[in-house]
């Protein structure tokens, strides 16, 4: 066997590694070891390629291997869980990137002699790599909100659109010809579509967004493969593609919205002000105190705890635990209700309370805490509006009706732990809240919880 | 390399197969581990970089070819970190708890 061959046998193994790391997901218990697999595959990968027969430049490769570590593990070791979402994305970008510029060198070495079918994988690469590239970098802006996370359209966005759809199709023709210049055009075109692409996406579609870079970026690594003829690197992609594609749609369902909605909603969409409103009737809410609240979850017998986005902000998580753990000691039931869509990215619930140790098994998915509703005295809702608010299954004309919902106005009672009035990321009047049964508590999550905690400790 | 492309495509069709079919069966508490997962697999581009870096030429290839390469480097590296630092918040919950919220490193 030569040298090339034994390589190529390597790479298989590093290929099958990956499987394996995706495979151990399926359950928490195997999925850190599955992982480190998967990275043990990847360094062997990465030593094997310096093996290749026709390698030079070693010494510059390695100092941007340097360059890259010393920027990664430190971003990498020091985020807060909170932070996860805006990571991912970023490093989802730059792998984009990474794959846009291989293809791009690629093609500037062979764009001569490349056929139309290598054209095609190079075009297709530097497309989607930009565009995930720009488009995760404008997630990462407005997750870490340094931006508003609200939905930004520009003026004559749909004819701007338009414009760049009209060019990215003529330089791709004239790429297929096999012109170094176009490639490099498309590029640029990319680039700011993915960030047209981004911005009218509001805060809580984050995740599906997270989804979809992914996949792009998955798609454009096995189309830098393709150029560069390598089995690896196509396999890798592929599985990401169809892991973020997956995802993608797993997300849309749980909003109950299509795809095309959510992504160009803010573009095309005008809600009936009514639907926005609610029925224009002044209604008044009730605020309770900490102490009556706390009396309240220590003499239920079942509590679900409903958190969202608002507890990563507050990053109460710890807090929300003792509370839970408190409750438990005294025999009440406490189980946590996960909307698919509560977070910034798919899943980001179940990270945030497994930092703050909360067992696994208590973390309910959407229908297994509805059909126990009745059954509960208490829900909690922790820096959640949309995913209880049942104008997503009563009211057609709401722009989160068909949504499905945890159904919290089932339970006996509902707590809300809010910072104000201020309606959640769709910007819609929550009727839930000027329920009789609701209490509010206005201020932030975690000092509220751990005012509870206290109440209920004297309760 | 050495494949064909009509060996290429077909390894493409069958890997989107396996893809789904691994991934369909992901316990929904892993989603976001599996989403960080999946980005630190697509890090396997820092071979494709190496590759064009190490075999290109000029001034074009050689700058292309180097910000591949960081770039890569940090998806990689930086995304199986991340991962295991999740994963390991949600190892061994079945047996008491670890002592101290502590969490991060």
């Amino acid at each position: 066997m030569n040298r090339v061959d034994t390589i190529e046998l390597i790479y298989l193994f590093c290929a099958v590694s990956f499987i394996v790391a995706l495979k151990g997901l399926s359950s928490p218990r195997w999925a850190r070891q599955g992982n480190l697999v998967g990275a043990a595959g990847m360094l062997v990968a990465i030593v094997t390629t310096f093996f290749l027969p026709g390698l030079h430049r070693i010494w510059l490769i390695l100092i941007g291997i340097v360059v890259g570590v010393a920027v990664a593990i430190p971003a990498a070791r020091l985020v807060k869980m909170t932070a996860i979402p805006q990571m991912v994305a970023a490093f989802n970008g730059v792998g984009g990137g990474a794959a846009a510029l291989v293809s791009l060198a690629e093609f500037d070495k062979s764009h001569s002699t490349a056929g139309i079918g290598t054209a095609a994988a190079v075009l297709f690469s530097v497309l989607i790599g930009a565009v995930s590239f720009s488009g995760s970098a404008v997630t990462y802006l407005k997750l870490q909100e340094l931006m508003t996370g609200r939905p930004v359209v520009l003026p004559n966005q749909r004819l701007l659109n338009l414009g760049l759809g009209v060019a990215a199709v003529v330089f791709i023709v004239w790429g297929l010809t096999g012109s170094m210049a176009a490639a490099v055009l498309l590029a640029l075109v990319a680039l700011v579509f993915g960030v047209l692409f981004v911005l009218p996406v509001g805060g809580a579609d984050v995740p599906v967004v997270i989804s979809l870079l992914n996949a792009f970026t998955g798609l454009a690594v096995a189309a830098s493969g393709a150029v560069l003829r390598m089995t690896l690197l196509i396999v890798a992609g592929t599985l990401v593609g169809a892991s973020g594609t997956l995802l993608t749609q797993l997300m849309a369902k749980a909003m109950g919205r299509p795809l095309a909605n959510i992504l160009f909603g803010a573009i095309t969409a005008t809600p009936t002000a009514a639907a926005i409103e609610g029925d224009g009737v002044d209604r008044s809410v009730r605020t309770g105190t900490i102490d009556d609240v706390g009396i309240q979850l220590a003499y239920a017998r079942r509590v679900v705890i409903v958190p969202g986005y608002g507890l990563a902000v507050a990053q109460a998580q710890h807090v929300v635990r003792e509370l839970a753990e408190l409750l438990e000691g005294r025999g009440v039931e406490v189980v946590y209700g996960i909307h698919p869509v509560a977070g910034r990215m798919p899943g980001h619930m179940n990270v945030l309370l497994a930092e703050a140790n909360v067992p696994y098994e208590q973390l309910k998915e959407m229908d297994e805490v509805n059909g126990q509703m009745p059954l509960t005295d208490v829900v909690l809702v922790v820096g959640a509006n949309d995913v209880v608010n049942p104008a997503a299954r009563d009211l057609p004309g709401s722009p989160i009706y068909g949504m499905p919902i945890i159904d919290a106005d089932h339970a006996n009672g509902v707590v809300f732990l809010k910072r104000s009035m201020r309606p959640g990321f769709a910007g819609i009047d929550n009727a839930l809240l000027y329920d009789p049964k609701t209490t509010m508590l206005f201020g932030d999550a975690k000092d509220t919880l751990t005012g509870l905690v206290s109440a209920v400790k004297a309760a | 390399m050495t494949e064909t492309t009509l060996g290429l495509f077909t390894i493409f069709v069958l890997s989107v197969f396996i893809g789904f079919e691994v991934i369909s069966k992901v316990s929904p508490i892993l989603h976001t581990p599996l989403m960080s997962g999946a980005n630190a697999i697509h890090g396997v581009i820092l071979v494709g970089s190496i590759i064009v870096l190490g075999t290109g030429h000029g001034a074009a290839q050689t700058i292309l070819g180097f910000l591949a390469v960081v770039l890569a480097t940090i998806n990689v590296v930086g995304g199986f970190v991340v991962t295991d630092r999740m994963l390991e918040m949600f190892k061994g919950r079945r047996t008491g708890s670890r002592p101290g919220p502590g969490g991060g490193t």
